[in-house]
């Protein structure tokens, strides 16, 4: 080594250090101010947090599986709550946050809030790590005023109320172009014996009615389960569900095994599917966001799927019930009970430093409801019913709101995010995949699932 | 000096990261200086400071996790009762289990061969020809890529779409099949030959490996063997069998092993591809599924330790193998 190699050396290093201090000083800071006018702007009552003290300059940490864009505007819904209250939220995206946050408990390093996705999650969460903190009085009273009783339900765990609920989904429903229903004169069906008569026109008439597809990477099969999930709230009613999703009846009961049979009606039915995309093995190979698609060229003209679909139209398409796609129902039975299968995530806390619960209460707010909807695209909705529906951009995310808040809707959460993950999250959907894929038979599959619950 | 802990933005990140560096290096020179100072040092001081640090990481990085999985294979899913064997029977007994020690059998069988197979002849056929790099290069590719980008590009070339007149295949193995008038295939879906089609992903990467250490060793014939058999009249394919294959026969070994040791890790293309559905999950694919996902940390942990197992042997074989070979030199 030569001296000059040596003083080249650090010369570099020098360098080095040098310019990376430089952009720290440049770069660092950044991320307020821009944006979010419309939030900031909105008056909300401040009076609700004065019973938490002074909070100013105090930071909270927020843990979520949202990411960007989705993330933008709940980043900018809290602008309000942090001008009443001086408080900071630092607002942390992730789409490892399912395995992520349970290593975050284990080693010490857990968020202040996170918004967990699925009950189940949430039980095993309050059971395993005893990290989480019951919700404050200010949140309970909120969702008694706010929320359907089912809501409440969901975010308690053995009587202890825990997590309030934030966003939903619909799931009930089955997309359509009005303007094909139109062309062929169909009606849009109002009971299911009406969907069935619907389909075999349909393929009376030379066409496939119904497209699906369960792709979905590390998740594939999960759509299927929502299709089960859906029938047996119909076939069985909402107490059976109750039962079938906290194992007082088995997985494998005769009245899913029912449903599971009325599903295979349609989706094992290879003069119904696939619409535009092949036989009934291409519902296993079709990504989920791929497969209504085939309705925008007329391939095929009812797709079972959530609310949250609107945003995987191709731009420009019109969402609305006098555009290219919209929406209807998935009936039931009869039109007096109308069960409606959904989704959402809910606000769980790690510490209850009167900040982290002045911010709980103000996520389970009418407030918080209303503005985060007139700062989101379409494609968000809750189950609030302080949320006013004109303040949704979009006509399915009204319908949903609606759907909500209908006296005659009964909701119930998604089976497969109440049940332990091993189940819900691991088999579920393989098997179910399988049942699609290899055509196993709905004993095997039902008694496998069955056998897998730990 | 929140930032060290707590870096938000990237330069924040970047100087975080040069922090690490120079602390690192730091460490080592005060390591290996203190060890240089003294006059008189005895020899076992010298050789702690230079084995010390990585024997310290090994045995913390590598010993320790190997011996508490091994630990945890015997105990239940949450790691709290002792169950003894019965992972281990499950994964022998289980039907979906079963499959997945089937899958695993057949990569570890199909790949090493048919690499090490192509690859030789493939290095043969190119050896001292006009476009021999051009050649090498182009079979080498593969392997600079990673595994997840190869499982894609042949998730696209498998892809199905159904044979109707407005729908355009997009894979190009399903296009060429309508192009000779057959049907389009779902070779992810069909099982067991989609377990066949990933397996020829792995052998297209590994290809590129196998050819060029055994065109290094092919090269290193002695070119005196080469001429007395070609004055003996030998030629072709029966060079190829009696002269060059036995001649190279220790680096032959050594391909062989390494994909074979290589394969029992394969967990990238299954997941990218399958995600391990439709029966072609693998081993290293299942027990991230069952410690990781199903957070069975039992039967997970059991299936590291059949990994483990099953790669002991290999690897002996291969240590042994690379010794003889030296003692022959």
């Amino acid at each position: 080594m030569t001296f000059n190699n040596q003083r080249r050396r650090s010369a570099a290093l020098a360098g080095g250090l040098g310019v990376a201090l430089a952009l720290t000083a440049c770069g660092g800071g950044s991320g307020d101010g821009d944006g979010g006018d419309a939030a900031a702007a909105a008056d909300i009552d401040c009076s609700a947090y004065e019973e938490f003290g002074d909070l100013e300059g105090k930071t909270v940490s927020v843990y979520t599986s949202i990411v960007s864009p989705e993330d933008t505007p709940h980043i900018e819904s809290y602008k309000p709550f942090e001008e009443c209250t001086g408080v900071t939220v630092n607002y942390e995206g992730s789409r490892e946050f399912e395995a992520q946050l349970v290593v975050r408990l284990r080693s010490g390093n857990a968020p202040d809030i996170a918004f967990i996705p699925q009950p189940g999650l949430l039980r095993t969460l309050v059971e395993d790590s005893g990290e989480v903190v019951p919700a404050p009085d200010a949140v309970s009273a909120n969702v008694d005023e706010f929320f359907d009783e089912s809501w409440k339900e969901y975010g308690t765990v053995d009587g202890t109320f825990y997590a309030a609920p934030l966003g939903a989904n619909v799931k009930s429903f089955v997309w359509y172009s009005p303007q094909m229903f139109a062309d062929a004169g169909y009606e849009v069906p109002e009971t299911w014996d009406e969907m069935m008569e619907l389909s075999d026109q349909i393929v009376a008439d030379g066409a496939i009615p119904w497209c699906a597809g369960i792709g979905s990477g590390d998740a594939t099969g999960w759509p299927a389960t929502d299709w089960l999930e859906d029938v047996l709230l119909r076939t069985a009613g909402p107490d059976v569900y109750d039962q079938w999703v906290d194992r007082s009846i088995p997985f494998n009961d005769p009245q899913v095994e029912e449903a599971l049979g009325q599903v295979g009606s349609i989706l094992k039915n290879d003069q119904y599917v696939n619409g535009g995309l092949g036989g009934v093995t291409s519902i296993a190979s079709t990504e989920f966001g791929d497969a209504g698609l085939p309705i925008l060229d007329g391939s095929c003209f009812m797709h079972r799927q959530a609310s949250f679909y609107q945003a995987n139209w191709p731009e420009g398409t019109e969402v609305a019930e006098d555009g290219d796609v919209f929406a209807f129902y998935f009936p039931s039975t009869s039109t007096d009970e109308r069960p409606l299968l959904g989704g959402g995530e809910f606000v769980a806390a790690f510490a209850d430093r009167p900040e982290v619960q002045a911010l709980q209460t103000y996520l389970s707010t009418d407030d918080w409801a209303n503005i985060k909807a007139q700062v989101s695209g379409p494609g968000w909705v809750s189950a609030n019913t302080g949320l006013d529906p004109a303040n949704l951009t979009s006509p399915i995310d009204q319908l949903s709101a609606e759907l909500f808040q209908d006296e005659s809707a009964v909701f119930r959460f998604d089976g497969s995010d109440l049940m332990p993950g091993e189940v819900g999250a691991g088999t579920f959907w393989t098997e179910m995949t399988s049942w699609i894929a290899n055509d196993k038979d709905d004993k095997s599959v039902l008694d496998a699932i069955e056998a897998s619950w730990p | 000096m929140d930032w060290l802990l707590r870096a938000d933005t990237t330069p924040e990140k970047l100087l975080v990261m040069v922090f690490a560096i120079v602390l690192f290096v730091a460490v080592m020179a005060a390591i290996l200086y203190a060890v240089d100072r003294p006059k008189r040092i005895s020899n076992w001081v010298v050789v702690a400071g230079f084995l010390g640090p990585a024997l310290a990481l090994l045995t913390f990085g590598l010993i320790y996790p190997a011996i508490r999985t091994m630990y945890q294979s015997f105990f239940d899913r949450t790691g709290a009762n002792y169950v003894g064997f019965a992972n281990y029977s499950t994964i022998f007994t289980s039907d979906g289990l079963q499959v997945v020690l089937r899958n695993t059998a057949i990569w570890v069988l199909l790949v090493p061969i048919a690499a090490t197979f192509i690859g030789l002849v493939y290095a043969t056929l190119v050896d001292r020809t006009r476009f021999e790099s051009f050649a090498k290069a182009l079979v080498f590719l593969p392997m600079a890529i990673s595994m997840v980008g190869a499982g894609i590009i042949w998730k696209f070339v498998y892809e199905y779409r159904p044979n109707q007149p407005n729908v355009n295949q997009i894979g190009l193995a399903n296009q060429v099949l309508v192009w000779l008038g057959f049907e389009p295939q779902q070779f992810l879906i069909n099982s067991p030959w989609n377990t066949a089609f990933l397996i020829i992903v792995f052998i297209w990467i590994q290809v590129g490996f196998a050819m060029t250490v055994l065109s290094a060793a092919i090269k290193a014939i002695p070119d005196d063997i080469v001429e007395a058999a070609r004055l003996d009249g030998v030629g072709g394919v029966r060079m190829f069998r009696f002269v060059t294959v036995p001649t190279i026969r220790p680096a032959i070994v050594v391909v062989f092993t390494t994909i074979a040791i290589v394969t029992l890790k394969v967990f990238d293309i299954v997941r990218t591809m399958t995600g391990g559905n439709f029966g072609t999950s693998v081993v290293a694919n299942e027990f991230y599924v069952q410690g990781l996902r199903q957070a069975n940390e039992g039967l997970g942990a059991a299936l590291a330790v059949i990994l483990f197992v099953l790669v002991i042997p290999i690897v002996i074989y291969n240590i042994r193998q690379m010794r003889l070979s030296e003692d022959v030199r």
